[in-house]
């Protein structure tokens, strides 16, 4: 019996309540302590990660295509994409905040996209091994996504603030709602995966000590 | 040696190791909601942190008057939410014509046609969310607080609350302000207005309040009231 292979609650026969840590027999069906739904696994995890991570890749097209700002001066209308604006931003020597604005809207989104495909096609292969990066990598996913709607405030912020009736307006772009509706639909990907399955197989096919023996 | 992790991590940690597990003996347990490793709950001394020694996710964290902190804390965030929203948050000035942004217009900036239900979900993610935490969290811990235990609905107010945690973007807003502000350096000229300051200071105190929330520590507590 390896020690780098700690028992589990599934493997305990118990299933643990992901919200209050409060750990039960496998058959209860709810939290005796804070109502929630318990499951050792969600075996539809990974289908709902699918379904938002596809809506979110959906709606980051139109994204990436449509005028997020729509800015109106005295001489002329001019319309910036996301990547359009972010090239203005350094021709104007604002090299810095073009970097953040491409991070946070081009370079984070995308390697949102690619890291939850990995996740989750890391569980479906059963995957036995890197447990530990992909752990990681999935409280990095976490963490970050909310940092994306970044890009949308900034664009409410400058909507409210440049009013300056004939003299400069600016206004959203389609843009403006796909990218939101991206962000939301990732961030519900990322939450709907059930982390705990990064672990499952680790220590690969061979079959796994019984309870009797580890428990003794 | 019980923890092939221990060397690297100064704090204490639940011990894994052998243990007789019997099904209907299960309080003294706690699952890792991250990687399910079952371990024996041996609480943690005021200030120490228990880890999970496999994907090292804090498990339980008390901190001294907790309950006493948060309150102070949701009470000053609340204060704070009021001002901010009330005094203007930015004003632009160009070619003599000048014009003020509160929260309230940023949030309503979508509003012409399609764009309404982004608008209110802007709304929500800067304001509603935000503030809507700190009364949930309020109605939880002033009668936890002052020994009166727990109201009807406190279990469904703090799962409510845990819930808004990522939806609660006030500090995301404030760094947008930044990028919106070199966005429009060149066009015009910039003014700080009193919200802006307030929700910077807001933004501060939300974080200090994440941070005392021990989740095991809250249901550990709200379960031994509902009992008494």
């Amino acid at each position: 019996m390896s020690e780098a292979t700690p028992l589990t609650a599934r493997e305990a026969g118990l299933v643990g309540c992901r919200r209050c840590g409060r750990v039960w027999p496998i058959e209860t069906e709810e939290c005796g302590r804070c109502g929630a739904h318990l499951q050792s696994r969600d075996p539809r995890s990974l289908s709902r990660v699918w379904a938002w991570w596809a809506a979110g890749l959906i709606a980051y097209v139109p994204a990436n295509l449509y005028p997020m700002l729509v800015t109106s001066t005295l001489v002329e209308e001019t319309q910036a994409t996301i990547v359009g604006g972010a090239v203005e931003l350094a021709q104007h020597d604002a090299l810095g905040v073009a970097i953040i604005v491409l991070v946070a809207s081009v370079l984070i989104p995308v390697g949102k996209f690619m890291a939850i495909a990995f996740l989750a096609l890391s569980v479906h292969r059963q995957a036995d091994t890197g447990a530990h990066a992909r752990h990681k990598l999935y409280e990095i996913v976490e963490y970050i996504g909310r940092w994306s709607m970044i890009d949308v405030f900034v664009v409410a912020i400058l909507t409210a603030l440049v009013q300056l009736n004939a003299l400069a307006s600016i206004h959203p772009g389609p843009a403006a709602a796909a990218f939101a509706a991206s962000v939301v639909f990732t961030m519900l990907s990322a939450q709907s995966f059930d982390s705990r399955m990064i672990w499952d197989h680790l220590g690969g096919p061979r079959p796994r000590p019984r309870l009797e023996e580890r428990a003794t | 040696m019980a923890n092939p992790f221990r060397h690297r991590y100064k704090r204490p940690r639940i011990p894994w190791g052998k243990m007789d597990i019997s099904a209907t003996q299960t309080d003294d347990l706690i699952a890792c909601p991250n990687c399910d490793v079952l371990y024996r709950i041996k609480a943690p001394a005021r200030g120490e942190r228990a880890r999970c020694g496999r994907c090292h996710e804090v498990l339980i964290t008390p901190r001294l008057g907790a309950e006493g902190r948060i309150i102070a804390l949701a009470l000053a965030v609340l204060i704070l939410t009021i001002g901010a929203l009330s005094f203007p948050f930015l004003t632009i000035r160009a070619a003599g014509v000048s014009h003020s942004a509160s929260i309230f217009s940023a949030a309503a900036a979508f509003s012409g046609g399609p764009f309404f239900l982004l608008s209110f979900a802007v709304l929500c993610l800067i304001v509603l969310v935000p503030v809507g935490r700190v009364l949930l969290l309020l109605y939880v811990f002033v009668p936890l607080a002052r020994g009166r235990g727990v109201g009807p609905l406190t279990k469904q107010a703090f799962t409510l609350a845990e819930r808004m945690r990522p939806w609660s973007m006030a500090e995301i807003f404030a760094i947008g302000c930044a990028v919106a502000l070199v966005k429009v350096a060149d066009l015009a000229e910039i003014a700080f207005g009193p919200a802006f300051w307030m929700f910077a200071l807001l933004t501060l105190l939300v974080v200090a309040q994440d941070s005392l929330i021990c989740r095991w520590t809250i249901w550990d507590a709200l379960d031994k009231e509902a009992e008494a």
